[in-house]
């Protein structure tokens, strides 16, 4: 997608690195001793059952929410309390939600500018220009001057996938992208994410399209009760799974 | 359009089935039958005016009204006529109003705010106060205000004071008054020339940051300039302002702005009561954007503050304002409790003392809900032309 805005990294330097990372939510322990290292470039699919910390982790990587124990460094950066560090983070790693979350109160366009505006201090024309240039991508350029609740649900995580690339993220987190939408839409946004992937973007999806994680992933995380239970390469994972609980969690899967 | 014109149209439906003209049909006969009752209202009582020998008609108005009154803003004694006398109590209800919105829409916002704080106990006290003070009676707050709570403050010559220039006392509140001198419209114009040079810096920053992405502290600018300039002008004319305190003579309090208790316990009752409903309005307003927005700014890298002013305020504002003017309307309506604790509001002395005097029962009263209705109509009008503006678009 964005061919010249990838940056390699110096060799062996991974994009995102876990070690020992814990989380509580009061008494609740939900991520336990999460150990993780993303290679640059590399696409990563994490599954498992509902409630195994699959959200919660990847919300740590941008500091949506905060760990307790352990180190996460992202992009060489370490995220500690300090504020510079969350914010140089934040800038650095894109995020796609499950309700995309676009501004109502903002047009598609508007949506996709504002942060190239206020965070990396763009001059209007230019941050209108990459915006359109994303939007082409995604193929919604038409629909620029909508507002996101003119647009259908599929166009919407497009918009919303668009409004990451404008700050040129180096790492993209997609929490369940397409788990709530139609059937019938989500094709045309897992097609977006694959062209992204092709362009050497650095991925972690949760999601449970299987298909997806066949044709994309380098890697599948599996979680549950908010352990990294098995990680493996597609092929594998699917045919061969290790673990009991992956095979349960996949023979349920698959009988849908 | 065109096209379509010059292609056959389909036959039309007789009268009585097509919706368009059925409406249009009862809307005549709805307006015919309202306009013939009050018709025959307005001829009814007329006529039984007349029986009754009472004269009609406005000319009242110019007589001479023959009673004081508590507190007027303009210059008024019994000399004056009923024409008057309506105007102070106009400007009374206005003043009222105006200074309970001020200070209920700072209540309301702080109360608001404190209601979502994360501290337990702010939160907790917050509630307490709009739980207590949504659910009493106004009249009784306005009772409980003047007759409870002010008669508990000290004499005048044990008066609470303010840095010796606001005194408080069970006789009402004193505070300095502003006398200006030959010069203060230099400060004036140079207060305005700041609020005109802040409109165009905000403009060129704008245009700045459109074209080389550069942000500048305009808040903090303008917010100098207009502390700055009339600073300036006010020490090159050389203070051309004094003020009058008020100072303790005899008994009471002489000089100085004079707030009748009347007032003041008419003030505060509004303010608080009506700041428990704002305080509502904010919370909601706020809690209405959903904490996805907050999220999505922050992936983006957008920091708290932008985040607030850019994402999360302009949504609550959409939410907030309507519900806001309707609660001034509230306020203002409100204000009409005034005689309970003999404040000379608009209902007070016109539709109260003077029509006791004249007897003009149709034509006072007709004038003072004229008056009622023209405020709050403005007001919606206000709030709907602010709504189709705002309205988020839907599909
Ligand atoms: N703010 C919170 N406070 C307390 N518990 C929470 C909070 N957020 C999540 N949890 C709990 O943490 C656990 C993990 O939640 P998480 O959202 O990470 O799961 P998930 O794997 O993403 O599930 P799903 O597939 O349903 O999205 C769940 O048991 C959830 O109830
Ligand atoms: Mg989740």
């Amino acid at each position: 997608m964005s061919e010249n805005k990838i940056h390699h990294a110096p060799e062996g330097l991974p994009a995102v690195q876990m070690q020992g990372v814990h989380k509580w939510y009061g008494e609740f322990h939900v991520l336990k001793n999460i150990n993780l290292d993303v290679a640059r470039g590399e696409r990563i699919v994490i599954c498992g059952p509902s409630g195994s910390g699959k959200s919660t982790m990847i919300r740590c990587i941008n500091r949506l929410e905060e760990h307790q124990k352990g180190h996460i460094v992202v992009d060489g950066t370490e995220l500690t309390n300090d504020v510079k560090n969350i914010e140089i983070i934040r800038r650095e790693v894109g995020m796609v939600f499950q309700h995309f979350n676009l501004f109502p109160h903002l047009t598609v366009l508007e949506n996709c500018t504002l942060a190239p505006i206020w965070v990396r201090k763009m001059p209007r024309a230019e941050a209108e220009e990459i915006a359109m240039h994303y939007l082409e991508k995604v193929r919604i350029p038409d629909q620029a001057n909508k507002y996101p609740g003119q647009l259908s649900g599929g166009q919407q995580q497009r918009v919303a996938i668009a409004r990451s690339l404008c700050m040129s993220p180096r790492i993209m987190l997609f929490d369940e992208p397409t788990s709530a939408l139609d059937p019938e839409m989500i094709k045309e946004v897992l097609d977006t994410m694959i062209e992204l992937a092709e362009t050497g973007m650095t991925m972690l999806v949760v999601t449970h399209e299987m298909g997806f994680a066949k044709t994309v992933a380098d890697r599948v995380v599996f979680m549950d009760g908010g352990e990294i239970i098995e990680v493996n390469e597609p092929h594998e994972f699917f045919n061969n799974p290790q673990h009991e609980r992956s095979q349960l969690f996949l023979s349920q899967i698959l009988q849908h | 359009m065109s096209d379509a014109s010059s292609e056959k149209a389909p036959a039309a439906a007789s009268f009585w089935r097509d919706p368009e003209k059925r409406a249009w049909l009862f809307q005549v006969l709805v307006v015919a039958v309202v306009l013939a009752l009050f018709g025959y209202i307005f001829q009814n009582t007329l006529h039984n005016l007349e029986k009754r020998g009472i004269s009609t008609g406005f000319a009242f108005l110019n007589n001479e009204a023959g009673f004081g009154v508590l507190m007027s803003l303009i210059p008024y004694d019994e000399t004056y006529t009923f024409g008057r006398t309506f105007l102070v109590g106009l400007l009374n209800t206005l003043l009222v109003s105006a200074i309970g919105i001020v200070f209920a829409t700072l209540f309301g916002f702080i109360i608001g705010v404190a209601r979502l704080s994360s501290n337990w106990i702010i939160s907790r006290l917050a509630a307490l106060y709009i739980e207590i003070f949504r659910n009493l009676p106004l009249l009784l707050q306005i009772l409980f205000w003047y007759f409870a709570i002010l008669p508990l403050l000290p004499h005048p010559r044990q008066s609470i004071e303010l840095g010796e220039a606001v005194f408080l006392n069970k006789r009402g509140m004193y505070l300095p008054a502003p006398i200006t001198e030959s010069g203060f419209g230099w400060v004036l114009a140079a207060l305005g020339v700041a609020i005109v040079a802040s409109v165009f810096i905000a403009r060129w920053a704008r245009h700045r940051q459109d074209t080389t992405g550069q942000t500048f502290p305009v808040f903090w600018t303008s917010l100098g300039l207009i502390v700055f300039l009339p600073w300036l002008a006010f020490g090159i004319t050389g203070f051309p302002l004094s003020w009058e305190y008020p100072e303790l003579r005899g008994f009471n309090f002489r000089g100085g702005i004079t707030v009748i208790p009347e007032l003041f316990a008419l003030a505060l009752a509004l303010s608080i009561y009506t700041a428990a409903y704002i305080a509502e309005i904010v919370r909601s307003g706020i809690q209405s954007v959903s904490h996805g927005q907050t999220e999505a700014a922050y992936a983006l890298g957008l920091k708290p503050g932008q985040t607030l002013r850019l994402v999360i305020i302009p949504q609550a504002m959409r939410v907030i304002i309507p519900q806001l003017t309707s609660q001034y309307l509230n306020l203002t309506k409100n204000s009409s409790l005034a005689p309970a604790i003999g404040y000379p509001d608009l209902v007070a002395l016109f539709a109260g003392t003077t029509l006791n005097q004249t007897g003009q029962a149709v034509e006072i009263i007709g004038i003072t809900m004229g008056v009622y209705l023209t405020i709050s109509l403005s007001i919606s009008a206000f709030m709907n032309w602010y709504n189709k503006r705002m309205a988020l678009v839907e599909r």
